[in-house]
């Protein structure tokens, strides 16, 4: 039961970033969604890669233990960083939709919806 | 030694030489106007080139295997692996050369086009700074054969094309047509990134083929496929997920407009691409079919009838788009459906799957033509609003022409492409399901008569007194559009011969699965 636990962590937290995400209604707020459900993903992903008593993958000298495939890091790594930059253009949205209409209340922001 | 390597580094290069001139584009362009300009279009040229060759390389030898980092390119497989692929490889076969192709000459008429059309914007180095890194992604997403790669890719689209579509800060519409195109993008990609992990914990790799030949369709692959085709189907814009398309088609500058269209397809592709390759058989592929053709059903009535009333150029050309990415849903679906039978495949599975993706590359050229003509009509009256058009005919000769070329081949009006890419799908989706074959020609009709009002209350009608100082546009915008054009009617004049040349091969690529296994993996 114990070792599930990033897993479950995982499940609440895709579902607090997707509930945030639905039911909120302040622009900033909601990239917090976003945000949460990235970091959801990137646990997840690193759960995935997780080998109880394993190793770093060098070669030389290594005991006959089980070794951790380092690709999850390296995947969770980019997209950190692919999550920075995401965050960064949707603050920018916010900016300059707060510079235009002076809210960051979505359902004030609707000069779209004809 | 030059051709040499250049045969040899044919897909490494199609992504490196945009992604430099994207990111050398603000320094260059500091010099002169003249000089960016220059660079931009020979960026361009240099990457169409190299995606030409790219594509008649794939076509007369095969697919293409590239391996970033190997001791020779086409080592797919380390001696000392113990059978895995463990590089990022790019796969480049018939499926994505065919993909390729379509990017290399709608970027090429785009960026031509562009440089009058979008000269009069500010901030213009970022502006060629993100089309190109928009190219990288989109030739990136096709040419790719490895999940994450293509994620990666993905999101490098979602943001470039973002930050596009809401180029006109100045405009408060624009940046909300931006972020809710953003939002989607983003969470598409987390869906995109959650089924990758989900495919990776269970095949321990990330590579499309070594996953393919692993597939077992367990009920998490069965989740990674809902989450893989909710968020690519959010990317390209099918119903019920389409609520962005129109205000990010319509306010985004129109030259990126007909960039989005391009994306959209390198999604679908995405979308084919999962189905097909990583699951075929193994997915019940009549409930998956069934799913995808009800998709473009919808995508094609909704889409339709809601571009009927719009009063917007761009915006009901928006919602033609929704609708025409229902017709390659519909033929690639059907396709889908009958995978398992082969006398089916045989009879009409396999020319609806033809039909399907040669109403993509026809759909980008069309779509193109006509946001490039909306774009033009914008540039010179500077108004979406088509009450407020009318009487340009005597003034943009050139432009109405192209303008109603792309609206017959929209609306399937023969000798243009659309008609013969449609042709296929009426033909074999008839044999499949008469109904639907039946809806296919009624969108079809709805189509010609909204562009038959559009022609005529932009075009039609006396010279109105606000626009009697109106030109032709400029002629490389004139040229932009003229190759979209001749393209049209060549296709339309010679459509065996593309299909049996270009969409075909396509074809047998997207549903032969062990030939792309195997282009990998080595043996059977």
């Amino acid at each position: 039961m114990f070792w599930n636990l990033p897993y479950i962590s995982v499940v609440l937290l895709t579902l607090i970033g997707i509930s945030i995400i639905i039911l909120k209604k302040n622009l900033i707020k909601i990239f917090m969604g976003v945000n949460i459900l990235t970091s959801a993903v990137n646990l997840f992903i690193i759960a995935v890669g997780y080998r109880d008593g394993g190793i770093a993958p060098i070669y030389t000298n290594a005991p006959s233990t089980n070794m951790v495939l380092p690709t999850p890091q390296a995947l969770c790594l980019t997209s950190i960083v692919i999550g920075v930059a995401t965050t960064a253009l949707l603050l920018t949205f916010a900016m300059l939709l707060y510079r235009t209409y002076g809210t960051t209340d979505v359902d004030k922001i609707r000069e779209l919806r004809e | 030694m030059i051709t040499d390597f250049l045969l040899h580094h044919t897909p490494a290069l199609l992504v490196a030489v945009p992604l430099l001139g994207a990111f050398l584009t603000p320094i260059i362009g500091r010099i002169s106007p003249i000089v960016r300009k220059i660079w931009v279009m020979g960026t361009m040229t240099l990457t169409s080139a190299i995606a030409v060759l790219l594509v008649y390389l794939v076509y007369t030898r095969g697919t293409f295997v590239y391996v970033f980092g190997a001791l020779t390119p086409g080592l797919a497989i380390p001696p000392d692996s113990g059978g895995i692929p463990i590089r990022i490889i790019f796969t480049v076969d018939p499926m994505g050369a065919f993909m390729d192709l379509i990017v290399a000459v709608v970027g090429f008429c785009v960026i031509l086009y562009s440089l009058s059309g979008d000269e009069k914007r500010t901030g213009l180095h970022y502006f060629y700074t993100l089309f190109l890194l928009l190219i990288t992604s989109v030739l990136g997403m096709v040419s790719t054969g490895d999940l994450f790669n293509f994620f990666v890719f993905i999101e490098i689209s979602s943001l470039a094309s973002a930050g596009l579509v809401a180029f006109s800060v100045e405009q408060g519409r624009a940046v909300e047509a931006g972020l809710k195109y953003f939002m989607i993008s983003t969470m598409g990609g987390i869906f995109l990134l959650f089924a990758i992990g989900i495919l990776y914990g269970q095949y321990n790799a990330l590579n499309i083929a070594m996953i393919a030949e692993r597939m077992q369709f367990t009920s998490l692959d069965k989740i990674a496929l809902v989450l893989m085709v909710v968020a690519l189907a959010m990317k390209c814009g099918a119903v019920p997920l389409h609520f962005w398309t129109p205000d990010a088609y319509s306010l985004a500058p129109s030259t990126i407009t007909a960039m989005l269209v391009v994306v959209s397809q390198a999604s679908l592709y995405g979308l084919f691409r999962f189905v097909f390759t990583l699951y075929n058989l193994t997915l019940n592929y009549v409930t998956i079919g069934w799913v995808i053709i009800i998709l473009g059903v919808l995508s094609m009535v909704i889409g339709v009838t809601m571009a009927i009333p719009q009063k917007d150029v761009k915006r009901l050309m928006a919602y033609h788009a929704v609708s025409q990415t229902g017709y390659m849903l519909l033929g690639v679906g059907v396709g889908l459906a009958v995978l398992g039978n082969q006398a089916a495949l045989d009879t009409y599975g396999f020319i609806a799957i033809e039909g399907g993706l040669f109403h993509i590359i026809n759909h980008a050229l069309y779509k193109g033509l006509l946001f490039l003509t909306a774009g033009a009509i914008i540039y010179r009256i500077g108004t979406r609003d088509l009450n407020k058009m009318g009487g340009l005919g005597h003034s943009m000769k050139y432009t109405m022409i192209f303008f109603m070329i792309g609206a017959l081949a929209i609306a399937g009006i023969p000798p243009f492409n659309g008609f013969a890419s449609k042709l296929l799908i009426y033909e074999s989706v008839y044999l499949f399901n008469p109904l639907l074959a039946i809806i296919a020609m009624v969108v079809s009709i709805l189509t010609l008569a909204s562009f038959v009002k559009v022609f005529h209350s932009i075009f039609m009608g006396p010279t109105l007194p606000e626009y009697s100082k109106v030109r032709e546009a400029p002629p490389a915008m004139l040229i932009g559009m003229g190759i979209l054009a001749v393209l049209i009617i060549a296709f339309g004049f010679f459509p065996q011969l593309v299909v049996d040349s270009l969409v075909a091969p396509a074809a047998h690529a997207l549903i032969n699965q062990g030939s792309y296994i195997s282009a990998i993996l080595g043996g059977a």
